[in-house]
């Protein structure tokens, strides 16, 4: 019988972390760029479920699982620019905005589904895996790791690729200074409203790309709530990495973790109730805040709306 | 360095202050009832796109929620939690604390109150049992937002991430206890055992609303007073509104800190334990009406006034009450109460920039 | 009073001329039609008290904010400034009051800030750039120091740096010298002559005549939002100093007199067998990334004496008073109120014993800005009787006190009830003052009391100093202003790097020696 350390325990398992971790680090990717440049992005759930819910019904409509990751990303954006047009320049609270924005996508997308899907319940086609020569070949950790949709491997370089943004270019520059101090920023002669609505866009297009991969590649359905806190999950990821793009990808990959240890148990025969595994990912986060929430850094302009040349 | 803390209290949402004149009033109504029916058109235009005549949808809400005799008592007897549960959040979000943990704390409050009272009943008064149902649920409710409160007193974490985080917590941690510890075995639907309807709290007089009614006026009236007239509310309000200033004054912050947690979350515990011993009798598994959520925007409609909020959380009883029967009659999910609601929030926001945009505050 | 603009002919070019510029806000009037003239190679100053509106006028200059009448030209064409990166296009580089340096980042990446965001940042040009102003003007920056590590004195010269890198023309210092020592002060002028000297036109605010009269070239005096008088390069080269002042004097206060700021005090003989009624003894705070620590501070005060702490801003004395007043952790030494230790007391139970701390942050930590007057006059006595009885709140108490209160100490406020937000610095600086004399005051830690009054409300706030000194309590005086200082205390200490580094009596060369002792020199 199989066990705990079986083969196909551990497989399945690291196959499943890494595939739960893609929305978490896309989302976390995401708002790291929003908190560095001083907004509390705490709406970031509503742009993920708005985002796979576009992202499933573009998929299905469609046939094709690439509008349907174009259209998610675009429904996240449009959710930011409401974000950016309150907050960032009208100056409303973020936090309020925030919440008014993510329990309303949550409800609406639950509306909607409603009235398309609750009836059939649709399930979009397993999606394609795209294996990476030579390192899929190895046993067990091959196709666990290095067979996965493009869109993973599109995320992982997303790191990189942040990191190059925030240490090599003038934007970097840019965004640091509006999160630390962003009356410096105005008079270097930059609008600190158009840095931040940038950062906060590309937020809203991650957390909606992150989403639309939930929905279709992660489960191959969309069902109401289905993101389940992975928003909030990504704001801890950024808030404990603080400022560091490759500390959001191990984060992601702990919690991926945890979150697939849900169906690893499944497929290995072991019987443990959804539920308490379901707490798992949450316990994890309580623990990390616990020994690490005392460090996690955030910028000193976070959540304050900019007004130039108020006292 | 710490996290930064975000106070509730420093937004455009400013609790409401003691300013006279006419003039004032008529701008507040204007201010208040303005963002709640712009939502409603707006969340209407959300409805036709569904292919639902949204005056038909409000019609059957106002039908069934306010002026058909069985749904008023309904409708009165679901405010009870909602008035504990705005109680609570008052007091949180004047002391410029953001306790999202409130669905969660509701919960395992629920869920206590469930395991206690058809076990108490055997062997004591059922009034005792009751009480000693309440006293239990209140205490696991604030036990549970100890650690957010620590977190935050101490070492400075946000609380909003850690609040949310115990509401994920919450949930499924209520889930296995319904499941597996409290589990009901002679019923094939999990849920927990039912407190017998002639032990539970009773009605009012010859109607069908329950005296949890009561219970929760006196909350809300009990906190709108302490906020206001003990020293202990001004505490709380300082430490609100300026932080810095409550150190500076010698406030224990700290102290307060958990203190306020444990009264908001104790607070949201009693809410789902008046409606567990009051109506629900049980809880059945993946239970969960998310009603803290719903209130966060009643709270901030009344500005933090308890007496302000009574009447807001009466409306939004009317929308939850005639929305389950809209939802029959014309199948739409219940989840819209909750895109109402939030389309609110944000309208009240526009609204208060506004305001605090046309009337300038001058220097003396 | 003199109001000739002098516009000759063979004067240097004019650069930016502001003709009848106004600026209004809800209820004051900032500038009220202004007619400045800014020359090529010229230092221009701006002179006038706190609140004479040299700040707004500053900020439109800078692009920060727009006229509400008249108009501004550049180079004898109107031009409306509508934003800092308009203003920078057009020459302009301001050097503001505070930092405007992000302080997580280094020199190079802050004077890198401001390009296009797809670009990779020009380091290579920028140190060349760097290298070659450095070596004209005597500036020496550390292209590669995150800022935060740097002194506030050098910050100055990288916001100078970073005007001259964009090719001002104009260069605009706002209260430069407020963190400098008098040595620094001095560095600070000679570099402004090498800039003219280039053709440069610099404006230079300041609100202390002695710095007007002896690093500017034409000096306009402001008064209350209109400009009194001009002082011409003719005028200044045919007087003498000291007759610049008296002429300045006259046009900002209209009468002959010295400088109004400075006071006779009479000098106090304290017997040598006095207990102190205040003791400090090797009081140490640990450091953090932010703040500067307290290294092993001691000194005492007598009843009756005034003690001034001296020293440039950020090196401690906040935590100083913060530690006194029980809002710090300390790690080490002893405080001794009237020989009571009141070491493990929070800030709550020190108030009482009698130690009492007038903050500088007003709004910030002082009050409460939303909550009305009468409840900041004992928002640190909430709770106790007669004001609260067993914990509930006696209204017609505290409003009955409140408006005694109001009334010895002639508070300017519509009512008890307006929120104390709306009140101006100095009505607000009374309430506190009120405040933290309330009964059972022994030792009272003033830091920063008049910054960022006007002079009324300055002299104002000095008497009451005194009196408290002269009815015998324990006063610590903490200020950046060594004139206040000078015309106030008994002794000055003087604090450099979170250590006190010297005490000295306040007797004729008490100047020259504070001063030393600011540089690092020995009294």
């Amino acid at each position: 019988m199989t066990g705990l350390f079986s083969e196909v325990f551990l497989a399945a398992l690291l196959f499943g972390a890494v595939t739960a971790a893609v929305p978490l680090l896309l989302a976390g990717l995401g708002e790291q760029m929003s908190e560095k440049a001083g907004v509390l992005n705490i709406g970031i759930e509503g742009m993920m479920i708005f985002g796979a819910y576009l992202g499933f019904v573009g998929a299905y409509y469609s046939g094709s699982l690439w509008l349907g990751f174009l259209v998610g990303a675009l429904g996240g954006m449009a959710v930011a620019a409401v974000m950016a047009l309150l907050c960032v320049r009208l100056g409303l609270n973020q936090i309020v905005i925030g919440i008014a924005l993510t329990l309303g996508l949550e409800g609406l997308t639950a509306l909607l589904h409603h009235f398309q899907f609750s009836r059939s319940y649709p399930r979009l086609p397993a999606a394609d895996k795209t294996p990476i020569p030579l390192l899929a070949d190895i046993p067990v950790l091959g196709p666990a790791l290095f067979q996965h949709h493009l869109v993973v491997y599109f995320a992982v370089a997303l790191v990189f690729v942040m990191i190059c943004i925030y240490r090599r270019t003038q934007l970097g520059l840019n965004l640091q200074a509006a999160g630390d101090k962003p009356a410096a920023l105005d008079v270097a002669g930059i609008d600190v409203i158009r840095t931040r609505t940038i950062a906060v866009l590309t937020t809203g297009a991650l957390a909606g790309l992150g989403g639309a991969y939930l929905a279709n590649v992660g489960a191959g359905i969309f069902i109401p709530f289905i993101t389940n806190g992975a928003g909030f999950l990504g704001i801890v990821l950024a808030m404990l990495a603080r400022g560091r793009p490759l500390w959001v990808l191990f984060g992601a990959l702990l919690f991926g973790v945890c979150l697939s240890l849900t169906t690893a148990m499944q497929v290995a025969g072991i019987n443990m109730p959804t539920d308490v595994i379901q707490m798992l990912p949450f316990l994890a986060v309580m623990i990390m805040l616990v020994l690490f929430g005392r460090k996690a850094s955030l910028p000193a302009a976070l959540g304050l709306p900019y007004e130039r040349g108020a006292r | 360095m710490s996290v930064e803390t975000t106070p509730a209290s420093a937004t455009a949402l400013e609790p409401s202050l003691p300013e006279g004149g006419r003039g004032d009033l008529v701008r507040r109504l204007v201010m208040t009832l303005g963002p709640i029916l712009a939502a409603l058109v707006i969340a209407g235009c959300i409805l036709l796109a569904v292919g639902v005549n949204p005056l038909t949808y409000y019609g059957f809400v106002i039908e069934r929620g306010l002026l058909s005799p069985l749904g008023v008592q309904q409708t009165l007897t679901r405010m009870a939690p909602l008035l504990f549960l705005a109680a609570g959040l008052i007091v949180a979000f004047r002391a410029g604390m953001w306790n999202l943990g409130g669905d969660g704390q509701f919960l395992l409050g629920a869920v206590s109150a469930a395991a206690a009272g058809p076990f108490l009943v055997q062997f004591l008064p059922v009034w005792l049992a009751l009480v000693c149902a309440f006293l239990l649920a209140t205490a696991v409710a604030m036990l549970w937002s100890l650690l957010p409160a620590l977190l935050r007193a101490y070492q400075g974490v946000n609380e909003i991430i850690t609040t949310l985080m115990m509401t994920f917590l919450g949930t499924s941690l209520a889930n296995v206890l319904v499941k597996l510890a409290f589990l009901d075995p002679s019923t094939t639907v999990p849920q927990t055992r039912t407190l017998p309807v002639e032990d539970r709290l009773p009605r009012l007089f010859d109607t069908t609303i329950s005296s949890g009614l009561v219970l929760g006026l006196v909350a809300i009236v009990a906190v709108h007073l302490m906020m206001t007239r003990t020293a202990f509310g001004l505490k709380l309000q300082v430490v609100g509104a300026n932080p810095r200033a409550a150190v500076h004054s010698g406030l224990g912050v700290p102290t307060l800190t958990i203190a306020v947690f444990a009264i908001s979350a104790g607070l949201a515990g009693l809410a789902g334990a008046v409606d567990i011993l009051g109506v629900q009798g049980n809880v059945r598994a993946d239970w969960n009406p998310a009603y803290a959520m719903a209130v966060i925007p009643m709270v901030f409609l009344a500005r933090m006034n308890g007496f302000a909020a009574i009447g807001f959380v009466f409306l939004l009883s009317v929308l939850s009450i005639g929305g389950e029967s809209a939802a029959r009659r014309l199948g739409v999910p219940h989840h819209f109460t909750l895109v109402l609601v939030s389309i609110v929030l944000i309208m009240l926001a526009v609204a208060e920039y506004i305001d605090h945009h046309f009337i300038k505050t001058r220097r003396v | 009073m003199t109001n000739a603009s002098s516009s000759q002919a063979g004067g240097k070019p004019e650069i930016v001329t502001l003709e009848r510029v106004t600026k209004r806000f809800p209820g004051i009037v900032a500038n009220n039609a202004v007619d400045l003239s800014i020359r090529a190679g010229e230092v221009h100053v701006l002179l006038g008290e706190n609140g004479a509106g040299k700040s707004t006028l500053i900020g439109m200059l800078s692009g920060l904010q727009q006229p509400s009448e008249g108009r501004i030209l550049v180079d004898g064409v109107p031009t409306p400034i509508t934003s800092p990166r308009q203003a920078l296009a057009l020459g302009i580089g301001t050097v503001f009051q505070h930092m405007m340096l992000v302080p997580t980042l280094t020199v190079a990446e802050n004077l890198l800030l401001g390009g296009p965001w797809w670009q990779r940042p020009k380091s290579e040009e920028l140190e060349a750039r760097v290298a070659e102003i450095s070596r004209t003007l005597g500036i020496t920056v550390n292209l590669h120091a995150k800022v935060s590590d740097l002194s506030l004195g050098e910050q100055q010269q990288v916001e100078i740096l970073r005007a001259l890198l964009r090719n001002s023309r104009l260069l605009i210092l706002d209260e430069s010298t407020s963190m400098l020592t008098p040595k620094g002060i001095d560095d600070l002028g000679a570099l402004m002559r090498r800039l003219v000297e280039q053709g440069l036109a610099i404006v230079f605010i300041t609100h202390k005549l002695k710095e007007a009269a002896a690093f500017g070239d034409r000096i306009s005096v402001l008064k209350l939002g209109r400009k009194v008088g001009e002082i011409s390069p003719q005028r200044l080269r045919a007087r003498s100093e000291n007759e610049i002042i008296v002429e300045i004097v006259e046009l900002m206060f209209g009468r002959k007199e010295n400088d109004p700021e400075e006071q006779d005090r009479v000098a106090r003989a304290f017997p040598v067998e006095t207990t102190p009624l205040l003791e400090v003894r090797d009081l140490a705070v640990p450091a953090t990334a932010t703040a500067p620590g307290l290294a092993s501070i001691s000194f005492d005060i007598r009843p009756g004496e005034l003690l001034g702490i001296a020293g440039i801003d950020g090196n401690g004395q906040k935590q100083l008073a913060e530690a006194l007043a029980g809002q710090l952790a300390t790690s080490g030494g002893m405080v001794r109120l009237a020989g009571e230790s009141l070491n493990g007391l929070g800030v709550g139970e020190r108030r009482e014993k009698g130690l009492r701390y007038l903050t500088d942050d007003r709004l910030g930590e002082g009050t409460v800005g939303t909550f009305p007057v009468s409840i900041n006059f004992f928002l640190k006595q909430i709770g106790t009787s007669p004001f609260w009885r067993k914990g509930v709140e006696q209204r017609q108490e505290i409003d009955r006190r409140a408006g005694e209160l109001v009334r010895e100490y002639d508070v300017r406020t519509p009512s008890i009830k307006t929120p104390i937000g709306r009140l101006s610095g100095g009505n607000i600086q009374k309430i506190l003052i009120a405040r933290e004399l309330a009964e059972g005051v022994k030792a009272v830690v003033f830091n920063k009391p008049t910054y960022g009054l006007d002079l009324a409300n300055t002299l104002a706030t000095r008497q009451r100093v005194r009196e408290v000194a002269a009815r015998g309590m324990a006063v610590l005086l903490i200020s950046t202003d060594l004139e206040e200082l000078l015309s106030m205390c008994d002794r000055i200490a003087v604090m450099s790097g979170g250590a006190l580094v010297g005490t000295v009596e306040n007797s004729g060369d008490a100047r020259t020696k504070v001063g030393r002792l600011m540089i690092g020199l020995a009294a």
